[in-house]
């Protein structure tokens, strides 16, 4: 994490310093309740799923804790320039990771209404698009912790294999419940995960959009950014 | 420096390649700024940085300090305020200033803003006079407070009455641009943000510049911000650039609080 240690007000180090702390923390989490719902769905772990739920609560106090930090750094220590575009990224950040932890905790919360999942194709598309879903929320808040614009704009290009893992598994799970009518329920559930690991990555590119704002003051180009899913699928079939 | 977004249609007041002298120290360094007539521009700055110098320049202020020496060009209106043929008297009826400190003389609040209009000759009755003394208290937010009591001594008013006072004596003579040297640094925040409602009040009547210490002033009261460092111009942006997006890493540094 790149620590502030220059304003002539130590203090004010302290808060931001703490500020960037409690971000890294709350992303790290998210992270990990996505992993974690994704094995727990995989492996149909009910334990490691429960967890997940449990844990989103700590995520949520995070998100209040630098709300309240940020609200009291910016009315005593009036910050300016990058500082001031730090404070107003970071309030966004946290909503969006905030949401992060939600969906992870959704894909939680559907472990224990599949059964029988293990014989669904979709499953292995699935994991891997998580990981890369994972890695994208990781790098994205990685940009923030190391004030990295050029990482924050690869999360953003990155973010278009996500969309295509959701086209493809969409279609993927269409023609599976066609085939297989009894799976329909299961199946129906694994189009929620998969429509909420592309949100995630959406978020995720949220995140780099705030990221590039903080360190160069200006937004990102349209033309950086990774395109959107052109089909429309992954805009119209709406979780 | 960055000069982008900066086309001042009508400037009121130009300065280029200016540099000023105290003896042999050279306190200020090739500046250029446009000052806007409808635009409050503040000078940020840290102590010794120049902004002071450079405004009192734009009044010639800096002559009655003995060894100083200015070069370059500034004009008003287009007219060289360093001419031979430039009157200073006027030149500093048509560019008021105040300053830091409150300095009513020891006259009647009447006579203090009567003093300008009287020796400029803008009134020729007594009642010419008064209309002109309420016109500028009233503008200085000043008239309701003082009305039953123009002929007490300007000094037994509060600070910022004396500081309001100072501004209605300084726009009582119907200046073109309007100097003030941190207006409120003696001065309670109530006092202060009656100043700051003031110089909004004021702008698009005068040109305004403001030299202040405290950057949130710049921030509330200004358009335009110039940050002098070393006499230097580092930066001279938009206040909201300046603020949320400087372009210069010193002037970040500096308003930031990184500076030093």
């Amino acid at each position: 994490m790149a620590v502030v240690n220059d304003h002539t007000v130590k203090a004010f180090d302290e808060d931001l310093n703490r500020l960037r702390g409690l971000i890294s923390e709350m992303g790290g989490r998210a992270e990990q309740a996505l992993l974690q719902a994704m094995t727990a769905l995989n492996k149909g772990d009910l334990d490691l799923a429960a967890q997940v739920v449990r844990d989103d609560r700590k995520i949520d106090a995070l998100e209040t804790e630098v709300e309240q930090l940020t609200v009291q750094t910016i009315a005593l220590r009036a910050p300016m320039a990058d500082d001031l575009r730090e404070m107003i990224a970071a309030l966004k950040i946290v909503s969006v990771v905030e949401r992060i932890g939600d969906y992870a905790k959704n894909i939680a919360k559907r472990v224990a209404l599949m059964d029988q999942t293990r014989s669904i194709e979709a499953i292995p598309l699935l994991m891997s698009m998580s990981s890369i879903v994972a890695e994208l929320v990781h790098d994205a808040l990685d940009s923030f912790a190391a004030r990295d614009a050029e990482l924050a704009v690869r999360v953003t290009v990155r973010d278009k294999t996500v969309d295509d893992f959701y086209n493809s598994i969409f279609r993927t799970l269409v023609t599976f419940m066609m085939e297989n009518p009894k799976y329909i329920s299961e199946s129906a559930h694994l189009l929620f995960v998969a429509k909420n690991l592309e949100r995630m990555g959406d978020h995720a590119t949220n995140i780099a959009e705030m990221v590039y704002y903080v360190v160069t003051g200006g937004q990102m180009e349209e033309r950086e950014r990774g395109d959107r899913p052109e089909d429309g699928a992954a805009e119209q079939e709406q979780g | 420096m960055t000069q982008e977004d900066l086309t001042i249609a009508d400037p009121k007041m130009t300065a280029h390649g200016v540099n000023v002298f105290y003896g042999e120290k050279q306190a200020i360094n090739n500046v250029s700024i446009d000052v806007g007539t409808d635009l409050v521009t503040a000078f940020i700055g840290p102590s010794g940085c120049g902004k002071s110098t450079f405004l009192r320049s734009l009044n010639r202020m800096n002559d009655t300090v003995a060894g100083a020496k200015v070069t370059g060009e500034i004009k008003l209106d287009g007219e060289d305020i360093y001419a031979p043929s430039m009157d200073v008297v006027q030149l500093r009826a048509r560019v008021g200033m105040v300053f830091q400190k409150p300095n009513p003389f020891p006259k009647s609040i009447y006579d203090n803003v009567a003093y300008g209009p009287r020796i400029h000759g803008l009134a020729p009755q007594k009642a010419d006079l008064d209309g002109i003394v309420e016109r500028a208290l009233t503008r200085a937010g000043l008239w309701d407070e003082v009305k039953d009591r123009l002929a007490e001594s300007g000094t037994a008013l509060s600070g910022g009455q004396q500081q309001r006072l100072c501004i209605a004596r300084a726009i009582a003579v119907d200046p073109e641009v309007v100097l003030m040297d941190e207006p409120c640094s003696a001065l309670d925040p109530i006092a202060t943000a009656k100043i700051e409602e003031l110089i909004h009040e004021l702008r698009g009547k005068f040109a305004i510049v403001i030299v202040t210490h405290n950057m949130q002033q710049a921030a509330r009261v200004s358009q335009r911000t110039a940050f002098f460092h070393l006499g230097t111009l580092v930066e001279y942006g938009k206040t909201t650039d300046i603020f949320t997006n400087p372009r210069q890493e010193r002037t970040k540094d500096y308003i930031t609080g990184r500076y030093g």
